[in-house]
């Protein structure tokens, strides 16, 4: 809560209060509409909501164009209406709930339903009784940003994809079942002794209910196979539409014949447990997807266009080289170009790291999606779309994403390798029980197979990672990708970004200066946030979160990259940098008070002379210097990679301990830095915020992201830090450390029993009883020693 | 044991019956969102304990 905030609300018959105006609409909004069970279940605090400026209900209001629908908008019967929108700020199920009643409470609005899992909504509406804008007006009333969205060809191909998968794997799962309690019945019936015709019929009946496993459910599998065999390499799927197609013709042949063994309960067991890890990590891949297509948002939805009639709206797709456009402060630049006129600071921080707005006049190149801060701009479109510096950087993390040295790809390699040799070794016993005793050729070499179906050996690394997973998860420390803990225990490189990461990512006040007798810190800094009351520039913001009471300034007057003038209680006063402050001065105090004036932070001066000295500074995060030196106990080391000033990069260097650090560096600098290391052997963990950081988190061989990241950023990282606590990071490394370990032991225990039972099998002296036996019992060890991770040390 | 011919192909359609339902219920997008019906049940919709501030205008409820 800032100091001096004065914004109080009733809600639940107590009085809350609120840090700001913004915040006080929104509650207020909530409490009206009787939604105040919003503040009983949420579980996650909500960001700072922000007052609609007058530009962005404009901008709104043309979502009601028609022309500019036609390209999000589906036309039903009649005037009704149908949407997907992208919904900005839901943290919690109570938000989602809140925005469902609120809108579904709006006349005219049919149907309104929020997806949990994917932020987005989906909207129906009666275009006679309610327009698009105004429903984007009422979640905004409620703090919350909707943007229309083209769901696109992509989306439509995941909903295809996953909808596809649900369903082999529901007809692979009820098969499953059934075969199973079919089996049972047999294998008692072996024992108590059953009708011959019975077990004829019920064998009849499994392999009816195994033939839409094989082929509806299985499919993939062959179909994967095939292509694996056209291009000759042996991936896992070829051992595995192996071993399913040979053990269904053996049970149907059994069948058919009427004796002999049949397997139709391993057949569909096992196509089960091979689609279920598909579709996980089918989702996980469709959810990184999703986040990278956010990306587009950064680019604002319209641009105002000048022509020689005049000025226009028109959305964003439909601007070409040569344009030129009007950006209002406070908007995004909408495409590469170049300034023509206007003088004013650009927010780059979202595609360079960069802390402070960076001033941009005419001739300059402005880059899409950064942020226009102080005044208007006139801008010369120069590249759209595909061409465009974001666009490039999505690229780059496509190419750093498929370049990934994939860890997952060698645990394939390992299994195929391990089924291939299975294989052999069953052919091998096989041909020598061929050579002495051929009736019980079949029997033996199944039982081989079953008893080393590689259960125990399967489950070893998915059961220690999903216990260890989970863990995590109630820590805050979300694992998006099966391989990140393995990786993250082997990694021998922490690579930090600062901005954000290390840093909390915003600038506070660090310290004033007073630089003559009459000033005082309160009344200084009361002046500075009265002239800085309308600068969205991050020092002002600082300087605003940290004065007392306000006070007004009036004739407030800015100049972009230099300062306000303005007065307060009829004294004219400058802030900003030290050139700008000094000309309000008379001439011979000029040269004595720039002696005194220090290059970094901000000035405040009357026409008399110098007051303060502002100097600020993004503060390090708490936990930050204990991580950084529990890092290196662990025999890590670690390094700090900056898009920032080296003045500042060394500074937090300097506070954190950290020895190797670089500064100005971009993207592609980062990237470069990245694979050098990765080139001399070493495992690169990488733990970044920002849009400019996720080729980089993609190419390292593990990566984190902070949770109040950009969603490239999620998108591209192995493992997101939700609590955005850095000694969290410690308790990762730790659990992912004795993850490995626990997987080593499981793998050993595997091993083992395998050594142990496939020489017994392999001579034909286990039963099929024992087998099974074994099998189950050699997984639950390895199951129950895998839940030992549950509990994180830390 | 007789039965057994008659209710072993009963199950079976059964099983149909199951596959059948769960196919529909993906076609209907009932597996979209894992995560939202299990926040939203707790939801009470209306829940009267709440206090409210007198209605200063037909809030439609």
């Amino acid at each position: 809560m800032p100091p001096g905030a004065d914004y109080p609300l009733e809600i639940d018959g107590r009085q809350e209060a609120m840090c700001c105006r913004g915040c006080q609409a929104v509650a207020s909004a909530i409490v009206a509409g009787g939604l105040t069970d919003f503040y009983r279940y949420r579980t996650e605090k909500s960001p700072q909501a922000s007052e609609l400026v007058p530009e962005q209900l404009s901008e709104m209001e043309l979502f009601d164009r028609d022309d500019l629908q036609h390209s999000f908008v589906q036309q039903q019967a009649g005037e009704q209406r149908e949407a997907s929108l992208i919904l900005e700020g839901i943290v919690c199920a109570a938000c989602v709930w809140l925005n469902e009643r609120h809108v579904k409470k709006l006349p005219g609005v049919l149907d309104f339903a929020v997806n949990y899992s994917t932020h987005r909504a989906h909207v129906r509406w009666d275009n006679q009784r309610i327009r698009l804008s105004e429903i984007l007006e009422a979640i905004s009333a409620i703090g919350y940003h909707a943007h229309p969205f083209d769901p696109g060809r992509q989306e439509e191909l995941y909903k295809k994809e996953r909808r596809a998968a649900l369903r082999r794997l529901a007809v692979a799962a009820i098969a499953m079942a059934q075969v199973m309690m079919l089996a049972v019945a047999m294998y008692a019936g072996g024992d108590e002794g059953m009708d011959e015709a019975l077990r004829n019929f019920l064998r009849w009946v499994s392999l009816l209910l195994t033939v839409p496993v094989i082929l509806y459910s299985a499919k993939s599998f062959f179909s994967g196979a095939w292509r694996d065999l056209k291009r000759h390499q042996a991936g896992m799927d070829v051992p595995v539409a192996l071993a399913i197609s040979a053990a269904f013709l053996a049970s149907a042949w059994a069948t058919v014949r009427g004796h002999g063994e049949i397997y139709f309960d391993s057949v569909t067991m096992f196509t089960f447990f091979l689609l279920a890890g598909r579709f996980l990590e089918m989702g996980a891949r469709h959810r990184a997807g999703q986040a990278a297509e956010a990306l587009v948002k950064l680019l604002p939805a319209t641009a105002m266009r000048l022509t020689d009639a005049g000025e226009e709206r028109v959305p964003v797709v439909d601007l070409a080289p040569g344009d030129r456009v009007l950006v209002r402060p406070g908007e995004g630049v909408p495409a590469d170009g170049v300034v023509l006129e206007g003088r004013s600071s650009v927010d780059e921080s979202l595609l360079t790291g960069e802390s402070l707005p960076r001033l941009r006049q005419a001739g300059d190149r402005l880059v899409g999606g950064t942020v226009n801060t102080e005044s208007p701009l006139l801008l010369e479109v120069g590249q759209v779309g595909e061409d465009t510096v974001l666009s490039a950087i999505v690229r780059l993390l496509d190419r750093a994403q498929t370049e990934k040295p994939g860890v997952a790809r060698l645990a394939d390699r390992v299994a195929g390798w391990f089924v291939s040799a299975l294989l052999v070794f069953a052919a091998l016993v096989g041909w020598w029980w061929w050579q002495h005793d051929p009736a019980h050729t079949f029997r033996v070499v199944l039982s081989v197979l079953v008893v080393t179906c590689p259960c125990a050996l399967s489950l070893a690394t998915p059961a220690a990672l999903t216990a260890a997973t989970g863990a995590l998860t109630r820590l805050g420390v979300l694992t998006t990708r099966g391989h990140a803990l393995e990786t993250l225990a082997r990694a021998s490189h922490v690579v930090f970004d600062k901005t954000g990461t290390l840093t909390e990512g915003r600038l506070r006040l660090q310290q004033v200066e007073l630089l003559a007798p009459r000033a005082g810190r309160a009344d200084s800094l009361q002046i500075a946030a009265a002239l800085e009351a309308t600068s969205e520039h991050p020092i002002a913001r600082a300087l605003r979160a940290d004065s007392g009471a306000v006070c007004r300034a009036e004739e407030v007057t800015a100049r972009a990259g230099q300062g306000i003038e303005g007065c307060v209680d009829g004294q004219r006063y400058r802030i900003g940098i030290p050139a700008y402050v000094l000309e309000l001065l008379p001439a011979e105090q000029r040269g004595r008070a720039s002696g005194s004036g220090t290059p970094s932070g901000v000035l405040l001066g009357d026409e008399h002379g110098l007051l303060a000295h502002f100097t600020f500074a993004d503060r390090v995060r708490e936990g930050a210097v204990e991580t950084v030196q529990q890092l290196r106990a662990m025999g890590l080391q670690v390094e700090l990679l900056s898009g920032d000033d080296a003045t500042i990069v060394q500074e937090v260097a300097g506070q954190l301990g950290i020895e190797r650090y670089r500064a100005r560096c971009r993207p592609e600098d980062k990237l470069a830095r990245i694979q050098a290391l990765q080139q001399a052997g070493a495992v690169v963990a990488m733990v970044g915020d920002g849009v400019n950081d996720a080729p980089v988190l993609a190419a390292a061989q593990v990566s984190l992201a902070m949770g109040g990241g950009t969603q490239l950023a999620h998108a591209s990282a192995d493992m997101v830090l939700l609590s955005e606590h850095l000694p969290h990071l410690v308790s990762a490394l730790d659990t992912s450390r004795r993850t490995l370990a626990i997987i080593r032991q499981n793998l050993a225990w595997a091993l083992v029993y395998n050594l142990v039972a496939l020489p017994l099998a392999a001579a034909g002296l286990v039963a099929p009883w024992m087998a099974a036996i074994g099998m189950s019992s050699s997984s639950l060890v390895v199951v129950l020693n895998a839940l030992r991770l549950r509990n994180p040390h830390r | 044991m007789d039965v057994l011919y008659l209710l072993v192909p009963v199950s079976l359609v059964i099983v149909g019956i199951a596959v059948w339902l769960f196919l529909w219920a993906v076609r209907s997008g009932q597996f979209e969102d894992l995560d939202g019906p299990a926040h939203r049940i707790l939801m009470d919709d209306d829940d009267t304990t709440t206090p409210r501030p007198p209605p200063s205008k037909d809030d439609g409820g």
